[in-house]
């Protein structure tokens, strides 16, 4: 079966920085795939280039089959693929509620919309107690949850997470992992940036290691974390 | 009584400020931009109804529908041609090609109607009432300046926080990456926003000149620089702030006139706004900005 995303040799720049030197890498369907890797290796660039918000000079990337290189951001979001961006980025100056339809924006059946709104409530009770605060005034984790719920609301079928630990306390780490493990059991597959590697490896199915703009190790989550340059480099053994 | 009428006719004069300032507001809340060059959709504005009505005898409620038609097209026309390119561009770029648009449009109405002040015929025709035994007469232009506006404030504002459009317009103007990621079309709501924001201008162009009837290829000029005043002193970006901005620089300006001196009204409406800046730079309803480190 092909991959549900297949990312070809990408090269993006900014400005004139090369960021991405040619990366290369797949996400099957099903699985959770980790990007890891130091500050400024292109983590984040890498989510950016899948999800359209940065386009690649050269390379391509196939999502489902689709070539969706040239793709705008916009689009890529109704053929079923989310991004829960690094630093959450919630609208902050609209309620919990609001932040949560506008994930739902390119979605039109309003019984969808309900039925993925309950499920959102679901995994985030916390959200919907607050669903008439003004999001700015949440707490780093309830943001978090918001950011993720949000990106729930497309009612995605691949979901980029990008640094969904930054700044949170170790039981709202472990809190958060728990739930992406969930939103991946009920079916969507995850690719998700860390820079917590140990815990990304934790329930990740693979990963990729990710140094100055190149892949340098790839393989099953499980060999990565006993392999020693890792375990060295970011696992802080 | 005096006073009365001054603030009166402040507010009435403020609306049409306001009216133009929340063109410049939403304009910079979304796009990120200042349009120097939204002044001059008014004189434009003006300037269809001057041609429908006056020149060709149409009824004015043709030439004022011709007009918010004609501003509409001209300000998302304006954007796709000569902003849109300049999205990745420095600000100062962006800037310097608004007051360009700002002269070709003055120097287009010179071309095609001359440098004679025309002398607009108003489009109200409601009568003036008379309160306190005929002690404080409100002319017709007033009345309809100040209903037009209140209705247009309210609608505006059910419009961006109770339909799709304007929640993505929320969107856009807070975080324009966060929005492409929940499928909102930026370049749309951009459009969307020029679109409105000309409608705007087209009816404050025309409730304009209504009031003051000279008509001339500068005419947008003057109000346009004061409603951006008005933008500034509410706080750039807030369509609340746009809205009381505009309408105290109205009457504060009337004030003036009325009690200082009418040759330095627009000086001290000048001085209001450096004072306003230097005690709160935000203006009076923006909100802090925070840099992300």
């Amino acid at each position: 079966m092909a991959p549900l995303l297949q990312v070809e040799n990408i090269e993006v720049y900014y400005g004139m920085i090369k960021a991405l030197k040619g990366v290369s890498f797949e996400v099957n369907k099903g699985e959770i795939v980790a990007l890891i890797g130091a500050n400024g290796a292109g983590k984040t660039t890498i989510l950016h280039t899948v999800s359209g918000l940065l386009k690649p000079k050269t390379g391509k990337i196939l999502y489902n089959g689709k070539d969706i290189t040239k793709t705008p951001a916009h689009k890529i979001v109704s053929m079923g693929m989310a991004h829960v961006p690094e630093g959450r980025r919630i609208f902050s100056e609209l309620t919990v509620l609001e932040n949560i339809k506008l994930g739902a924006y390119t979605r039109k059946d309003k019984d969808q919309i309900a039925e993925s709104l309950e499920y959102v409530y679901e995994r985030f009770p916390r959200l919907e107690e607050r669903k008439n605060q003004v999001a700015g005034t949440l707490s780093g984790g309830e943001q978090q949850m918001l950011a993720m719920g949000r990106a729930l609301m497309s009612n995605p079928d691949f979901i980029l997470m990008d640094e969904p630990s930054m700044g949170l306390s170790p039981l709202l780490v472990s809190e958060i992992f728990d739930i992406i493990k969930v939103i991946n059991e009920r079916g969507t597959t995850v690719l998700l940036v860390e820079q917590n590697a140990k815990k990304a490896l934790s329930i990740a199915d693979r990963a990729y290691v990710l140094e100055t703009g190149l892949i340098s190790l790839s393989g099953d989550a499980k060999s990565l974390m006993n392999d020693n340059s890792v375990k060295k480099a970011y696992l802080s053994e | 009584m005096e006073f009365l009428s001054y603030i009166v006719s402040g507010i009435s004069l403020g609306s049409i400020y306001a009216l133009i300032a929340l063109g410049y507001t939403m304009v910079y809340g979304i796009a990120k931009m200042l349009n120097f060059a939204h002044g001059d959709i008014i004189m434009v504005g003006a300037f269809t109804v001057f041609t429908i009505s006056t020149t060709f005898g149409l009824p004015p409620i043709v030439g004022i529908i011709g007009s918010v038609i004609i501003c509409t097209v001209l300000g998302v026309t304006i954007e796709k041609v000569a902003y849109k390119p300049l999205r990745q561009a420095s600000s100062l770029a962006v800037l310097i090609t608004a007051i360009g648009i700002s002269y070709f449009l003055q120097n287009a109405a010179l071309l095609i109607f001359g440098s004679g002040t025309k002398s607009f015929t108003s489009v109200v025709n409601i009568p003036m009432i008379k309160l306190f035994d005929g002690q404080l007469t409100i002319s017709g232009e007033t009345i309809a300046t100040i209903v037009v506006s209140v209705i247009i404030m309210i609608a505006l504002t059910l419009f961006i926080n109770h339909t799709k459009p304007g929640k993505a317009m929320l969107a856009v103007s807070e975080d324009r990456d966060a929005a492409q990621l929940m499928g909102i079309n930026v370049n749309t709501t951009i459009s969307v926003t020029f679109a409105i924001g000309s409608a705007l201008a087209a009816v404050a162009g025309t409730l304009l000149c209504s009031a003051y009837p000279a008509l001339s290829p500068t005419t947008g000029a003057m109000p346009g620089i004061k409603a951006f005043t008005a933008a500034v002193f509410g706080g750039i970006g807030s369509v609340p702030g746009a809205m009381i901005g505009g309408i105290l620089l109205g009457i504060i300006e009337n004030l003036s006139k009325g009690y200082i001196s009418t040759q330095f009204s627009d000086a001290i409406v000048f001085a209001v706004l450096i004072i306003v800046l230097l005690v709160k730079p935000t203006g009076l309803m923006g909100k802090k900005i925070n840099e992300k480190v």
